[in-house]
């Protein structure tokens, strides 16, 4: 790989030890994905919850702090795995507790900024079209990739603090053009509706073309989608189908035509009405008792908490239904002043913010509060739960709402 | 003897017995990483200890927890000895990268999932590119 003087001097320690780390680092993922030379990025963003991390990953993180590693570009972080204001009555141990402390102490020391969300492109820094970035979190990255037209690989954490670190990470994968080129081509038959059928229509051309290095490119599509409706698309693609990019015809900014995209040759699939009613059959049934109901992943725009605190306003939940909601700690603050919070929480719900539900230690949990049968209007965590012990389903926000009170699905 | 032949990967030379499945791999969605097995139903290798395991699957799927978790689990003794992909994603190299286990992927000689059977004892050597399946 080709370094600068800069680079080299940072290889050979001159320029301390943390960033030796994180120069080598980036050299062993490099050479595995032949990138020719580092890119200079604007901002990174890590996944570092506790949960993941593990004793290992914090005493790591330490190491470097205690080096006086600093970030060089802005840096922020992805959801926490425990809210240090609402984690005893989740079942969460002091252990926990006690490593994310110690996470987020490391973090600062680093001059990392502790933002806690997977939805910055809606509430930070969004990047700019051509913006190279270094981002965790896959729906984050999908997202910055496809509807802001930045470009990022999925970083996990170590990759993305060693580009923070640096200021640069390897150029392989999306930050080059070629890899941004369409490589499968579907067109839908059905206009999504929602979030839910956002979602629904991202987990099924996820599955289908299921792999980091396919790039879809979606013609059929003629309603524009807000934000958070293409939110829950991308995250639901990039947890069925480790999808970093997609494109959508005449929607987002790297695909004014096919052709521009990429995918003008390509053999066209076909997602029928059917595709989409499979994916929802596989979960769930009407009258089945429901233990929690869960609206996360990704955490909720103030427009999501807004559309909640609605359906949710004079309502009271099943006694035996739990009902948690994620947000991000900015969207936390405008939602309290707005009185969202408040409305939610008087229908028995209990709003966590700077977490999400499926990295805070979600099999714990469930073990310690009894939750098995768990409904969501996320496909993403619906996707990811069933690993953790769960039995999930999927239904519309409105759905989850009639059924927590219902304390079944309806 | 068969000698496979791959990209140069991550990691230190390794031998090990396969465990093989034309899945794809989550380290979060698919594992109990306290138990050390395959634990989402829909899993071919459901109940499966994957510990000091090589793993052979197709290719990494899901979120970028993984990286951090290949890195938890090789402190706690707890993870594969290697990883062979068909197409290794980016967080999975990231995570042997820190964890300094031994992953390869971009096989020339096919699928190697169909190429290596469970069990199979295996010499993975990433600086070579190279798999050699002793049967």
């Amino acid at each position: 790989m080709k370094l600068t003087e800069e680079e080299q001097a940072m290889l050979a320690g001159e320029m301390g030890a943390p960033r030796q780390w994180a120069i080598d680092h980036m050299m062993k993922v490099g050479a595995m994905f032949d990138a020719p030379d580092l890119v200079e990025i604007s901002q990174a963003h890590m996944m570092a919850d506790p949960e993941s991390l593990g004793e290992a990953g914090v005493a790591f993180l330490e190491g470097l702090a205690a080096g006086d590693a600093k970030v060089v570009v802005p840096m922020i972080t992805d959801p926490r795995g425990v809210d240090l204001d609402y984690y005893r009555p989740l079942g969460q141990t002091e252990e926990m507790a006690d490593l994310e402390r110690r996470t987020i102490a490391a973090c600062a020391a680093m001059g990392i900024a502790m933002t806690n969300t997977c939805i910055n492109y809606q509430t930070i820094m969004p990047p700019v079209q051509g913006d190279h970035v270094a981002f965790g979190d896959t729906g984050v990255v999908i997202y910055c990739n496809s509807v802001l037209g930045a470009r990022s690989n999925f970083e996990g954490g170590p990759s993305a603090l060693a580009a923070a670190l640096t200021g640069r990470t390897p150029r392989y994968g999306l930050h080059l053009p070629e890899k941004r080129r369409a490589t499968r081509r579907f067109r839908v038959h059905e206009q999504p509706q929602g979030l839910t059928g956002w979602g629904v229509l991202g987990a099924v051309i996820g599955r289908a073309s299921g792999s980091y290095w396919e790039v879809p490119v979606i013609e059929g599509i003629d309603v524009i989608p807000t934000s958070d409706e293409i939110k829950h698309f991308g995250a639901a693609m990039a947890s069925y189908g480790s999808s970093p990019l997609f494109h959508i015809v005449g929607i987002t900014p790297e695909a004014p035509t096919l052709e521009a995209a990429g995918g003008a040759n390509l053999p066209r699939e076909e997602i029928t009405a059917d595709d989409l009613r499979a994916l929802k059959s596989n979960f769930g049934g009407r009258g089945d008792k429901v233990d929690v109901v869960v609206f996360a992943a990704p955490q909720l725009s103030l427009v999501e908490m807004q559309t909640l605190a609605g359906l949710l306003e004079g309502r009271r939940r099943h006694p035996g239904t739990a009902v948690i909601v994620c947000t991000s700690p900015s969207v936390y603050a405008d939602a309290l002043r707005l009185g969202y919070v408040e409305t939610i929480e008087a229908s028995g719900a209990k709003v966590l913010q700077g977490t999400c539900f499926y990295n805070q230690y979600a099999r714990e949990i469930g073990e310690a509060n009894g939750w098995r049968r768990l409904l969501s209007n996320s496909a993403k965590i619906v996707n990811i739960l069933g690993g953790y012990g769960y039995a999930p389903a999927l239904a519309s926000m409105e759905e989850c709402v009639e059924s927590a009170c219902a304390g079944e699905i309806v | 003897m068969t000698v496979l032949k791959c990209h140069p990967g991550i990691g230190s030379r390794i031998e090990g017995y396969a465990l093989v499945s034309s899945d794809n791999f989550s380290a979060r969605y698919d594992l109990d990483r306290q138990q050390g097995v395959f634990s989402r139903p829909e899993h071919r290798l459901a109940g499966e200890s994957y510990v000091g395991r090589i793993l052979v699957m197709n290719t990494a799927k899901g979120g970028v927890a993984s990286a951090w978790m290949l890195h938890e689990m090789k402190a706690r003794g707890m993870a594969p000895a290697a990883i062979l992909f068909n197409r290794a994603n980016t967080i999975l190299a990231q995570g042997a990268a820190l964890a300094g286990l031994t992953m390869c992927d971009r096989f020339e000689d096919g699928d190697i999932t169909q190429l290596i059977q469970n069990g199979d004892y295996l010499i993975v050597e990433p600086d070579e590119g190279r798999v050699t399946v002793a049967r």
